[in-house]
């Protein structure tokens, strides 16, 4: 059976399915690995996360016995792919089985920003309720909204589906344009100029990386109408932190969800000071049945790749 | 001559500016809303033909008898009028209106909330980050339920049920709903009925309460309807307290007969009982259900255009009773 090297400990029965198809080197802690060349030694394959920075001098130590790279994610912006292409190793991911998960993650930060649901917890359980007051909370509504999606890919096309539901007006910004049928009557915006001023809510789904770089700017922030709300369930890299704190505070932007940060886990800590910020750790796809369904994929990945065969998620 | 009203609630700023405009209005200085007491009083002593208030007057009978003979109507700035005495209102001639159908809406927005806050542990998430967060959480830990493609009961198919079902359907869920009468196919849209609750019980991954309050569906929701849901599922409530037995409600969260709750509503408000501050697996939220600016004053301008429809000697708008 071939090795696999798990870099992080897994859902239960993931590692049961791991153990059962490879000779497994599960790791049972979640404390990042600092000696991946060595723990990865006569291994066939690793199983990495993220947070797990696999960068070019990373994949340039690894034995010349790995040939697949798996990853418990969709997002691989912690793998060098030209390194680890130079080298003749493979990487494969988690595309497709998260983008509900993800989505829904979304809709839920959109939902508990607007109507300013942390605030709410914290006022119940502080049993501090003393009854209802004129202004006490008044959210902004989420139905009959406009809603714009930057990054129309599944999950973004997942979340326009649920928002579909509130009768959201769906704009989206993406590169190009898609085709009707994914389209699904959402208003597509080749600019920022005509996309920003319309987004009463924004959400990013865009991918991280250098591209996407701190797209939402002071810039960019100004052209959003007053009051909007924003979300982030993608990468914390598409956000300038220090932008969105100022807009936050003068209340430009009404309201913020994030599930994801710059420098996660150590985020900026002037969010956690914030009343009208709903916070997630990074748990987009934290349901038992996509994290079930994300451990089958990349170890059907794995084997396919150690067998010469191409599976559908080849990342390169 | 402009009417005489008692705007008996605090509300907006633009529905007080309305009120103000369009009616010789006496309005609650606050910090509370004003008391059976004080509107008796307030009403007396500036003759008034109305009185505007929400869920915080008990109009009882006692309250209502109560009332100087100048007051002709009372507008709720609510949908649920479970503090309303309406046989005494009858009985003494008193219009009583309420404010269905703005609200519907906001209300439902905020039930799909709490359904995914409570499904996606979002609260518990966010005091983890309000902490510093700072340690991996490993790829099985926290998990939460998914939502999508489930099976949901709604309790109560009126019309927030209904607009909480449009919202569900967007999540590919699977809807059946109990009512005491089925709805024709045009607001069914092919959710399943249940004449029996417990016979939907079992099916029910999420069950959703959508029910008006008071005697007949007071505890609804109690031991035995909590022991029918498959294990791990998820309650929500954003109607009315009173639909569930809070004990029960209890114990199943805390022996994990429940994956979750989400709850706007409790038996008793503000003075809810602590015992669910206590736990992690559930979503608490201050009755805000219709608390967005937008539905306030769209509340707020209802229960006006009705006093004013039955001032001027026109039909209420929204009578909680017809003739």
């Amino acid at each position: 059976m071939p090795v696999l090297f798990v870099t992080r400990r897994l859902p239960a029965p993931i590692e049961a399915l791991a153990a059962k198809d490879f000779d497994a080197r599960l790791t049972p802690s979640d404390v990042a690995i600092t000696d991946l060349a060595a723990k990865a030694n006569g291994a066939d394959a690793v199983l990495c996360c993220p947070g797990d920075s696999l960068d070019a001098a990373t994949i340039a130590a690894l034995p010349a016995s790995v040939k697949v790279i798996g990853t418990f994610s969709v997002g691989y912006d912690h793998i060098d792919v030209a390194a680890a292409k130079a080298r003749g190793i493979k990487v494969c991911n988690t595309p497709d089985v998260l983008s509900v998960a993800t989505a829904e993650c979304a809709m839920l930060l959109i939902m508990a920003a607007a109507r300013r649901a942390g605030e709410g917890e914290r006022l119940v359980r502080s049993g501090q309720w003393a009854g209802w007051a004129p202004t006490q909370l008044l959210g902004t509504q989420v139905s009959d909204r406009r809603l714009g999606i930057f990054g129309m890919g599944r999950i973004g096309r997942e979340i326009a589906r649920m928002a579909r539901g509130f009768n959201m007006e769906i704009h989206y910004r993406d590169m190009t344009r898609l085709p009707p049928d994914l389209e699904q009557g959402a208003i597509f915006h080749d600019n920022d100029d005509s996309f920003l001023p319309v987004c009463q809510v924004l959400s990013l789904n865009a991918p991280g990386g250098e591209g996407t770089r701190h797209w939402l700017n002071n810039e960019r922030i100004a052209k959003l109408p007053q009051g909007a709300v924003v979300v982030n369930a993608a990468r914390g890299t598409l956000v300038d932190d220090a932008a969105l704190i100022a807009a936050l505070r003068s209340g430009h932007i009404a309201s913020a969800g994030l599930d994801v940060y710059n420098g996660e886990p150590r985020l900026n800590p002037e969010y956690m000071s914030l009343e009208n910020v709903v916070l997630l750790p990074h748990l987009g796809s934290a349901t038992t049945e996509t994290r079930d369904a994300m451990g089958r994929i990349v170890l059907s990945g794995i084997s396919a790749l150690l067998s010469g065969e191409t599976p559908r998620n080849l990342v390169a | 001559m402009k009417r005489r009203l008692i705007l008996a609630c605090l509300t907006t700023t633009d529905v007080i500016a309305r009120a103000k405009a369009d009616f010789d209005a006496v309005v609650v200085e606050g910090p509370s809303d004003m008391t059976v007491d004080e509107v008796t009083k307030a009403a007396a002593e500036h003759k008034a033909e109305a009185i505007l208030f929400t869920n915080t007057l008990p109009l009882n009978a006692v309250a209502i008898a109560a009332l100087p003979p100048s007051v002709k109507v009372g507008a709720t700035s609510s949908v649920g009028y479970d503090h309303v005495d309406v046989a005494a209102a009858k009985a003494r001639g008193l219009i009583v209106t309420n404010t269905p159908g703005v609200l519907d809406e906001c209300t439902a927005d905020f039930g799909m909330m709490l359904m995914l806050a409570a499904a996606r542990r979002g609260a518990e998430y966010d005091r983890i980050m309000r902490k510093g967060w700072r340690y991996r959480i490993g790829q099985g830990d926290l998990l939460g339920v998914r939502v999508t493609g489930k099976r949901v009961g709604i309790l109560g198919m009126g019309r927030i049920g209904r607009a909480f079902a449009q919202r569900a359907r967007g999540f590919d869920m699977k809807i059946m709903y109990h009512a005491r009468t089925r709805l024709p196919p045009e607001l069914e849209q092919g959710a399943e009925y249940f004449a029996d609750l417990h016979a939907m019980l079992p099916h029910c991954d999420f069950l959703s309460i959508h029910a008006p309050g008071g005697p007949a569906t007071d505890k609804m929701v109690g031991a035995q309807a909590l022991s029918l849901l498959p294990d791990g599922a998820v309650l929500v409530n954003a109607a009315r307290g009173t639909v569930i037995d809070e004990d029960a409600l209890y114990d199943a969260l805390t022996s994990g007969k429940l994956f979750a709750a989400g709850l706007d509503v409790f038996r008793s408000e503000p003075d809810f009982d602590l015992r669910f501050a206590a736990l992690e697996n559930v979503v608490l939220a201050p009755h805000v259900g219709s608390a967005s600016k937008e539905t306030r004053d769209a509340m707020g301008y209802r229960a006006l255009d009705n006093i004013a429809a039955v001032l001027d000697g026109r039909p209420a708008i929204d009578p909680l009773w017809r003739d």
